[in-house]
C-alpha cells in the first residue's frame, strides 16, 4: 500500500469540487461575495494541491508553463483591451457605458469581461510562482 | 468605560501590529522577518476594516429588506492591498532563496560577517 | 453583546498567536502558526461583515503564502538540518523600547477615532452613501464591492493586475530555472560548472 493512499483518494475526490467552486465564485461575483481575485486564487490552490499529491511533473503535463505565461499575458491584455474598446466606440478609456446598447447592459458586460481577465492573470501568476519555487531544488 | 468599549478593537490591533514590528526589527533570520512583515500587514488590514464597520450592519451586497450596510470602500482598498501583499511576499521569498545560494546562510549576522571579511 | 464576545475571542486568539510567532525559534512551527493566524483573521473579517475580504484573506494567506514559505524552507534548509533560527548574541533592549514607544503613541492617537461601529462617523457619511444608493441603478450589479472595484475604480484594479503580473515575471527572473551547481575558487570568485 502506498504511503500516501489516503491523500490520493481524498485529493481525487476534492479537486474537481475545488475547480467547480472556483468557477462558481468567478461568475457569481456580481451577486454574492467573490470576483476575479478569489476565483483565480482558489483555482490555483486546486492545481497546487494536485501538484503536491501527484508530483510537479504530472501537474506540468496538465498545464505546461508556456500556456501559463500565455494566459497571464492574455488576462492583462483583455483588461487593457476593454479600455481600448471603450475608446474606439466613442467613449473614454475604460468607460463601460458605450460597450452595449443600454448603459446598464454595457456596465454589466464590462464588469464580467474585466473580472474574467483578472481571474486568468491571478491564476497563472500564482501557478507560475509555485512552479518556479518547486523546480529550483532539482539539480540541473 | 465607554472609551474602552468603543476602542478595544483598535488597541488590540495595535498590540498585534507592534508584535509584528518587533519580529521584523529584532530577529536575524530572514524568513522570520518576512513572517513578521505579514503579521504587520494583516493587522493594518484589520484596522481599516474596523474603521469601516457599522453596528448592526450587513455585508455590502444590496438586498430587498436590508437598510443598514457596512461601508464598502475600505473593503475595496483592502482587497487590492491583500493581493499586492502576497506579490511582495513571493518576491521577498525568492530573494531569500537567492541569498541562500549566494552566501550559504540566511542569518543576518553571518551575512554581515561574510560581507565584511571580503 | 454576543457579537462583542465573538469579536474579543477572535482578537485574543490572534494576539496569542502573534506573540507565539515572535517567541518561537523552530521555523516550521512559525510557518504553521502563521497559517493559523491568517485563518483566524479571515474569521474576524467575517464577523466584521467583510465577506469579500475574508474570502481573499483565507485563500491567499492560509493557502498561497503558507505554501510559498514552506517551499522556501525546503529550499534553504537541507533535510537533516534542524530548522531553528540561531540565537542572537545581543539583548533586544533597543527594539523593545522603540516598539513600546511607538505602541504608546499609536494608542494615544486612537483616542480621537470615532467609536467602533459608529454609524455617524465621517467615514460612513461622506462618500459611501453615494455608492450604496446609486450602484444598482448605475451598473446593475448588487455586489457593491465588485461594482466599485471593477467599474467606479477600474484604474486601480488595472494597476493591481499589472502588479501581480510583474511579481510573477520578477520571480521567474530570479529563480526561474533549475539550480546550477556553483563552486567557489580559492580566491573567492565563483564559476559555474
Amino acid at each position: 500500500m502506498k504511503h500516501n493512499l489516503i491523500l490520493t483518494i481524498v485529493a481525487k475526490f476534492l479537486i474537481p469540487l475545488i475547480f467547480l467552486f472556483a468557477l462558481y465564485v468567478q461568475f457569481h461575483g456580481d451577486f454574492g461575495p467573490g470576483g476575479g481575485f478569489q476565483a483565480g486564487v482558489i483555482f490555483s490552490a486546486g492545481l497546487i494541491l494536485y501538484a503536491l499529491v501527484f508530483g510537479v511533473e504530472t501537474a506540468k503535463k496538465i498545464i505546461p508553463p508556456f500556456v501559463l505565461r500565455l494566459l497571464a499575458s492574455l488576462g492583462v491584455l483583455i483588461y487593457a483591451g476593454t479600455g481600448i474598446a471603450g475608446l474606439m466606440l466613442g467613449g473614454k478609456y475604460l468607460e463601460f457605458n458605450v460597450l452595449a446598447s443600454t448603459r446598464v447592459a454595457g456596465q454589466h458586460l464590462g464588469i464580467v469581461v474585466v473580472e474574467l481577465g483578472v481571474g486568468m492573470t491571478v491564476m497563472s501568476a500564482m501557478l507560475l510562482i509555485f512552479f518556479a519555487f518547486a523546480e529550483r531544488g532539482q539539480p540541473q | 468605560m465607554e472609551l474602552i468599549l468603543g476602542h478595544y478593537n483598535y488597541w488590540l490591533v495595535i498590540v498585534i501590529m507592534m508584535t509584528g514590528f518587533y519580529t521584523v526589527i529584532s530577529h536575524g533570520n530572514l524568513i522570520k522577518k518576512i513572517v513578521g512583515l505579514n503579521i504587520f500587514q494583516v493587522s493594518v488590514f484589520l484596522l481599516y476594516i474596523s474603521i469601516g464597520n457599522v453596528k448592526d450592519g450587513a455585508a455590502p451586497i444590496l438586498e430587498e429588506n436590508i437598510s443598514v450596510y457596512s461601508n464598502p470602500l475600505p473593503h475595496v482598498l483592502i482587497l487590492t492591498a491583500i493581493v499586492v501583499g502576497v506579490a511582495t511576499t513571493a518576491l521577498g521569498l525568492a530573494l531569500v532563496v537567492r541569498i541562500k545560494e549566494a552566501y550559504g546562510t540566511i542569518e543576518e549576522d553571518e551575512i554581515h560577517n561574510q560581507d565584511r571579511s571580503l | 453583546m454576543i457579537e462583542t464576545i465573538v469579536d474579543l475571542t477572535h482578537l485574543t486568539f490572534l494576539t496569542i498567536t502573534a506573540l507565539a510567532i515572535a517567541r518561537m525559534r523552530n521555523l516550521f512551527a512559525v510557518v504553521m502558526l502563521f497559517s493559523v493566524f491568517s485563518l483566524i483573521s479571515a474569521g474576524l473579517f467575517v464577523v466584521m461583515d467583510a465577506a469579500d475580504v475574508a474570502f481573499t484573506e483565507a485563500a491567499v494567506g492560509a493557502g498561497i503564502s503558507t505554501v510559498l514559505m514552506l517551499a522556501t524552507l525546503a529550499l534553504t534548509y537541507s533535510q537533516k538540518e534542524k530548522k531553528d533560527e540561531h540565537r542572537s548574541g545581543h539583548k533586544p533592549w533597543l527594539p523593545l523600547i522603540v516598539v513600546f514607544i511607538t505602541g504608546v503613541m499609536l494608542i494615544y492617537g486612537t483616542s480621537d477615532i470615532p467609536d467602533f461601529g459608529d454609524p455617524d462617523a465621517p467615514a460612513q457619511t461622506h462618500v459611501a452613501p453615494y455608492y450604496l444608493e446609486n450602484s444598482l441603478s448605475d451598473t446593475g450589479v448588487p455586489n457593491v464591492v465588485t461594482a466599485v472595484l471593477a467599474s467606479y475604480r477600474s484604474f486601480d484594479t488595472l494597476g493591481e493586475v499589472t502588479v501581480i503580473f510583474t511579481a510573477a515575471i520578477a520571480v521567474l527572473l530570479l529563480i526561474g530555472g533549475r539550480r546550477k551547481t556553483t563552486t567557489k575558487n580559492n580566491d573567492g570568485d565563483r564559476h559555474e560548472t
